[in-house]
This record gives structure tokens, sequence and C-alpha cells, in this order.
């Protein structure tokens, strides 16, 4: 399939042209957001009618081969990545866009590249069935989000960058590690084979659970954990979230967690389903709803708009490992199949439409005050209406108001609870949703507040755009949200419908 | 080698292997430490070989104990620059800074813990359960003979490629860290090497062996181990040589000669898969080309690994001693 092969190559070729012609970075990036656009605009339609499509690489079969297959989780998160992309690509033309006229500088060179090689690593991440595939795509995907936390060369942002890059990479490890032992043990990386061995059922080909499978998959799960940033492993995201310029923040905050938790969800419930435990289930949801809480406390307490945005970010992450114990309960007593999985997919796409818009309307009013500190924000409401309209909304879907994306996931979510007889994960949902409503009062009331002395640098309209319109893709998930969740549905593993035990 | 002494020499070389990596974490110095790191890094190529891994030993040797560690002696020395600098005395070089016995405690515990789960995961590991058997049965459509490279180009070329891109990835990162009033400079230390020195006359007389060497492991990977990782470390050591004896300065990071060397071995290997997807297979090698195609994707990622790999070590671009300004708190300008 064509239309595969240019979602995962066409950012790395955009990157390769980026790094060779000077000056012309922002230019070649919107090109391959319009191809991937367009492979996106065949994919999706065919997938959700016709069902997952596999790309077999070099035709060679797993387990000697590495097989791409676009299914709806895949394309799902590809699109909203792409969404994402589109809008900081083009907000980013104002910090390291070049005049053809002046001599390239450090950032207009190494931005382009960088920003186009993590989109490249993260499709590869949604779409690979491979777990050493995968691991490379992480592999890539840390060195270029590192890269970009450092990329203003800052002081605070090196630190920042340098404690993610050892966190990220002892990740890498155990994941590695894990890796190597899964195909020691069973002589293939590809999760559909590595499914069909039944690991962990006591009549499946391996009999019991073997140790080593169990340490496997502990390690893979750490691993991934310390990349997604769940509690206790999140204390890298908020320094170096907040300290990259806005376009950055927007793509490491909305995207980059997303690719390891989209292959933790499908390590669980498509490779390995026979080797949860109960406590496992629990332990997960239980750090979750540590994240959200700790995450909120914190994001309440700062007094900079970016590190209230990125703390934000540690609770939203929580919400999104309930999905352990939401789908392992008693799922065959939800109204209807897959909820919780259905509903944690949601929240992890609106989560990250919401997210971009709200770092990219940081943006906007950095160069309006120069800071992003609380105090500087009073009278920002009519200074700049749109950026305040992009914010507004977008706390709209990450609050879970309805009618936005996030209101589907917490709907979904909270039915599956109370179906489920799980009351305490709806407790943390709801009382989490009045934290966040707190932790965004504070910036939306200094900018409300009127303070007639202030003046703004003024921001080109173009730039203020892009974050309103993401923010109305997160109301839309909501609106319509007939289209995703029925692609969503697409390729679903068995142990979404069943639950986990 | 006798069973007996194969044994013998087997353990001798495990308690090697332990003992170089216990004293690379326990020396306070890091000078010292990285030394016994790349000895670490010898024996375990050792291992690799004693377990027939003769790729994976050839790879060892050349990135994980040469290449790695010139890259940690380079990170040593500009720190005591750094240090002696900063405090105007050069009394023991830099020192790993002293951790609290609670950390230590609990390093030891989390490692003890990982070190212990992985025995018992071991134990419970079947015998073989490795695609050997697949790999021989495809390799005659592989269109070379070293099974590795047939692995490493061919049936998991997506992973190779990728991998490239990752490099390309860390030197864009490395160079993302220059000072913006140096960027478009020559990258790393200027070198002075006497005229006439020992530098200057190994820097005449080696490269040309080097390169032949390195063109060899290239040229043997398709059918004997090696390959373009390999090759590649021993251009990029030619290279390095050549530019520290002073033959040769360092290219400027704008030169577009440069990048384009960069990225034409990733560029190339997606070229031959965009090919072939358009023929019917992403990434396909059809077997009566693919011995030729597998060489012309060795020898363009040859180029850019070994450019890429020293470009590595020398570092970002900068000037002077590459220690910034003479106050060291000064932010660079925006």
């Amino acid at each position: 399939m064509l239309a595969i092969v240019a979602l995962v190559t066409l950012p790395l070729v955009a990157a390769l042209m980026a790094v060779v012609v000077e000056r012309r970075g922002e230019w070649i990036a919107l090109l391959s957001v319009i191809g991937v656009v367009i492979a996106l605009s065949v994919l999706m339609p065919l997938v959700a009618t016709d069902g997952p499509v596999d790309l077999v690489i070099g035709g060679w079969q797993a387990p000697l081969g590495i097989t791409l297959r676009a299914d709806g989780l895949a394309l799902a998160f590809a699109g909203m990545a792409a969404l994402v992309m589109a809008a900081v690509l083009v907000s980013a033309r104002t910090l390291y866009g070049a005049s053809p006229s002046e001599a390239e500088t450090r950032g207009q060179w190494a931005f382009w590249p960088l920003a186009l090689l993590l989109w490249g690593a993260l499709n590869v991440a949604f779409l690979s069935r491979d777990l050493f595939n995968l691991y490379v795509a992480l592999e890539l995907l840390t060195v270029a989000a590192v890269a970009l936390v450092a990329i203003e060369g800052k002081r605070e942002s090196l630190a920042a960058a340098l404690r993610y890059l050892m966190f990220a990479l002892m990740g890498s490890l155990a994941y590695l590690l894990g890796a190597a032992l899964l195909y020691a043990g069973h002589g293939t990386l590809d999760i559909g084979l590595l499914a069909a061995r039944d690991i962990g059922d006591a009549s499946g080909a391996t009999g019991s659970r073997r140790a080593s499978d169990i340490m496997a998959a502990g390690l893979m799960t750490a691993g991934l954990a310390v990349k997604t940033a769940l509690f206790p492993f999140h204390a890298w995201l908020a320094p170096a979230h907040a300290g990259a310029p806005a376009p950055a923040s927007a793509i490491l905050s909305a995207l980059v967690p997303k690719a390891s938790f989209v292959i933790l969800l499908r390590l669980w419930f498509e490779a390995l389903p026979g080797l949860t435990t109960p406590a496992l289930l629990a332990t997960l949801g239980g750090l979750g709803a540590a994240a959200v809480f700790y995450g909120s406390v914190l994001a309440l307490r700062q007094n900079r708009l970016k590190l209230i945005i990125a703390y934000s970010t540690v609770a939203q992450i929580g919400y999104l490992f309930l999905v352990f114990p939401l789908a392992g309960g008693d799922s065959y007593a939800q109204p209807w199949a897959a909820g919780a999985w259905t509903g944690v997919i949601f929240q992890a796409l609106s989560h990250g439409l919401a997210k971009a818009a709200m770092f990219l309307c940081a943006g906007v009013w950095i160069i309006a005050v120069g800071n992003d500190r609380l105090s500087g924000m009073r009278g920002l409401a009519s200074a700049t209406p749109m950026t305040m309209s992009a914010f507004g909304i977008a706390g709209v879907a990450l609050v879970a108001l309805p009618p936005s994306g996030g209101f589907t996931a917490k709907y979904l979510m909270l039915t599956a609870a109370f179906a489920s007889g799980q009351t305490i994960w709806a407790v943390v949902l709801l009382l989490g949703g009045l934290l966040s409503a707190a932790y965004l009062y504070r910036p939306l009331a200094m900018a409300f507040s009127r303070d007639d002395d202030a003046t703004f640098a003024p921001v080109p309209r173009s730039l203020q755009v892009a974050p309103l319109l993401l923010a109305l893709a997160a109301i839309l998930l909501g609106l319509g949200s007939q289209a995703p969740f029925s692609l969503i549905q697409t390729g679903r593993p068995a142990a979404a419908a069943e639950g986990l035990e | 080698m006798s069973g007996l002494a194969a044994t013998g020499f087997d353990l001798m070389l495990c308690a090697l292997i332990l003992g170089a990596a216990l004293a690379a974490i326990a020396v306070r110095d890091l000078f010292g430490a990285v030394v016994f790191f790349i000895v670490y890094g010898v024996f375990v190529a050792l291992a690799w070989l004693r377990l027939e891994a003769i790729d994976v030993a050839l790879t060892e040797a050349a990135l994980g104990a040469g290449l790695t560690g010139v890259l940690m002696i380079g990170a040593v020395s500009r720190l005591e620059r750094l240090t002696s600098r900063d405090q105007d005395q050069d009394a023991a070089g830099p020192q790993s800074p002293p951790t609290s016995s609670a950390a230590r405690i609990a390093t030891m515990v989390g490692a003890a813990g990982i070190g212990g789960g992985l025995a018992w995961g071991f134990i419970t590991l079947p015998p073989s359960a490795g695609l050997q058997l697949a790999v021989a049965e495809n390799l005659a459509a592989s269109g070379v003979e070293n099974p590795v490279t047939a692995v490493l180009l061919n049936f998991r070329g997506w992973d190779t490629l990728l991998e490239s891109i990752v490099l390309l990835a860390a030197l864009i990162a490395l160079w993302s860290l220059a000072r913006d009033q140096d960027w478009g400079r020559r990258p790393g230390l200027r070198q002075h090497a006497r005229p006439g020195g020992v530098m200057a006359t190994f820097g005449r007389l080696l490269p040309p062996f080097g390169f032949l060497l390195g063109v060899y492991l290239v040229w043997t990977g398709s059918a004997q181990p090696g390959g373009a990782f390999q090759g590649g470390t021993v251009l990029a050591a030619v290279w390095l040589l050549v530019m520290m004896a002073g033959l040769k300065a360092a290219p400027r990071v704008s030169s577009t000669r440069l990048r384009w060397a960069l990225i034409a071995g990733p560029l190339l290997f997606i070229g031959v898969g965009l090919a072939g997807a358009v023929a019917g297979t992403f990434l396909g090698l059809p077997t009566a080309y693919a011995k030729p195609l597998i060489l012309t994707i060795e020898a363009g990622l040859t180029l850019s690994i070994a450019a890429t790999l020293a470009l590595l070590v020398l570092g970002a671009p900068m000037a002077g001693d590459g220690l910034g300004p003479d106050q060291p708190d000064k932010e660079p300008a925006r």
C-alpha cells in the first residue's frame, strides 16, 4: 500500500532534504504535511470500511521480516499527529523561518529536520507490529525530542534536556531488554505472532506463566511508563516541556508520550493479554490516579503558564492508565463493548489536540508579553481575543465539558467504571475534572482581568489561527464522534472487548 | 581448543568482563573509569568471538569499545579543561561527584533485583527459539552469503534504514548545541600537530592502509563478517587521523558537500525502498538484483556513517578553545 509507505517515509525524506537545503526548511515541511494529509485521507475511509491494511516490508513475512499495519488505533493517532504537526510547523515559521537574504542560523537549520524526524518516528511507532522496530522508532523519537528541548540553548533547558535524556535512555534499555527476552523465549518479535502463542494461558503453546515472560513484560512496561512520564517517573517532563520553545513544547506534550502509550496498549491488549493479573491492573490504575492528583496539585502551584500546561500533561497522562483496571473488570457488563478502551483513546486524542493548542497559545502570549509569568497576563483577553478563545475552547476539552472530545472520553470511561462496579475510578475521573478546572481558572482569570496600562507587542494573525483550529478540532472530536468512534473499532484487539483478567 | 582449556578460557573471560565492569564503576577518577570501560568493551568483543558471532565482535570492538571510548575520553578531557579553568587548580583531574549512601544502596538493590530477575528468567528460557533456520532457508534469495548482512540489509532492512537515520539525528542534535555565533564554523577543536612530528608522520603513513581496510570490510561483508558499520568506523578513524595530523581541516558545518555526504546513505536506502514500492514491494530487493543493490546501499551507508561518526567525535562547531567566552555564566545571545 503506497499510502502506508508515504505515511512513514515522507517525513523522513523531508527531514533529509531539510538537512541539505539551506533556508527552505519551512517549505519542505509544508510539502510533507500536504503529502501525509493526502495519504491519510486515502487510508482512513479505506480502513474504516474494509478493515486493517498490512504492509509487509521487503515482502518478508513475520517472523523473518517486519510488518506495518494501518488499523484504527494507528490511524487515529497518526491523524491526530498530522493535525498537530501541521499547526506546529505553520506556527514555527515565525521563530525558525529564514529570510532568503540573510545567512542561515543554528535554530533555522536544526529545527526543521528535528521536528520532521520526530514526526516520522511517531508514525512508525503507531504503525509497526515489530517489537524491535518499535525500539528503533522510540530511539529516533527520543534523540529528536531531547534535541528539541535543548534547542534554545539556555542553561536551564540544557539541564532539562540532559535529565530527559537520562530518563528516556533508561526506559529504552529496559524496553530493549524485555524485547530480547521475548525473542529468546518465542523466536519472534511480531506482535501478532506473539499473540497467537497465547502467552500465559494454561492452554497455550507455552503452558503456564514463564519467568522470562513475566520479567520481559515487567521490564517493557517499566521502560514504556518512564517514556510516557507515568507517576512516579514524571520528574523529567515539566522542566523539559516548559523549557522548550512553544512549537516544540506542543509536539513534546501532545505527541511524544502518546507513542510509548500506544506501544503499551499493544503490548498488553494484543501481545500479552494472558499475563495480566488483577494486582498489576490495579497498580497501573493506581499510579495513573496518583498522577492525576499529583500533576493537578503541582499545576495549581505554578506561577508560569507553560509550567501549568506542562504539569497538566502529567495529570492528563494519568487518565490513560485507567484503561487497565477499567478494561480489567467485568467488561462484558458494559452497555457496549470496549467502552474503556475507546474512551481512553478518545482521551489521548482530545488531550493531544487541546494541549498542542494551549502551548501554541502560550507561544503567542510570550511574543506579546515577553515572558510567560501569570502576573504579566493581565489584559491579554482584550488584546488577543482570538488566542484567548483558542485557550478557552482547549480548556473546555481538557476539563471534559460537553460537547468536546474530552467529554466523550470521560463519558465512556465513567460508564465503564459504573458498569463494571468500580466506582473508585469514577471518583478519580470526576475529581480530576474539578482539579483541571481549578488550575485552568488562574490563567483565565488573570487574562480576563482589566489592565488599562498594559501594552503588548503585536502578534501576527496567522500565528493565532493555528491554535484556534486545533482547539476547534478537539471540540469537533466530540461533536462528530461517530466517525472516529467507528475508525477506532477497526482492528480492535479481542482483549479490548472481552477485558483483561 | 580442547574442551577443558576452552572452558577454562571462558571462565577467565567471564571473570575479566565482570572485573573490568566493576572497576569502571568503582574507580572515582573519571579518566580511569573510561579506560576500564574500553577494556570491558574489548573483553566483551572477545566473548562474542567465543560465541562465534564475529560480526557482533567486530561491531563491539569498533563502536562499543573504540568509538564510544574516544567520545568519552573527549568528554572527560573537556570536563578537565572546564574544571581547571573554573577552579584555577588542576590537582587530580575530574572526579565523579560523591553519591549519598542511600542512593548507592537503592541503586545496588535495584540492580540486584533486575539481575536476579534476569537470572530467574534465563533459567526458564527454552534451549533455542531463534530464527537461524528461517534465515538459512531464505539466504539464497537474499542476494548475499553472510546471514548477518542478509538480515541487516534485506530481511530487516527497514530497521537498518531507521538506525542510519538515528545516527544522523544524533549529529543534528549535537550540532544544535553549538552557540549561535559559532554557526557555520568548523566543528571541534583546532588541532595543533607539529610539522614533522609523530602525529604528522603517522597521519601520512596510516591513511592508505586504513582506507584499504575500511573498503575491504564493506566489500567482504556480503560473504563474510564485515559491513557498512564496521567499515565506516575504520574510515572515520582514517579521516580523523588526517584532520588531527593537520593535513586537512575539518569542513565547515555549512558546507553543502558535507551535508550531502551525511544524508547520502539514508537517502539512497529510502530511494531503493520507494522504487521497490512503486514496483510492488516496499524495500523489496528482487533476487536477481539483490547483491548489486545491497552493495550500492552499503557503499552509500559507509560514506554517511564514516562522515557522521568522525563529526560526532569532533563535536559541535566552535571557535577558540571551545569553552566559550571568558565569563562562563554569560548566556548565549538569542
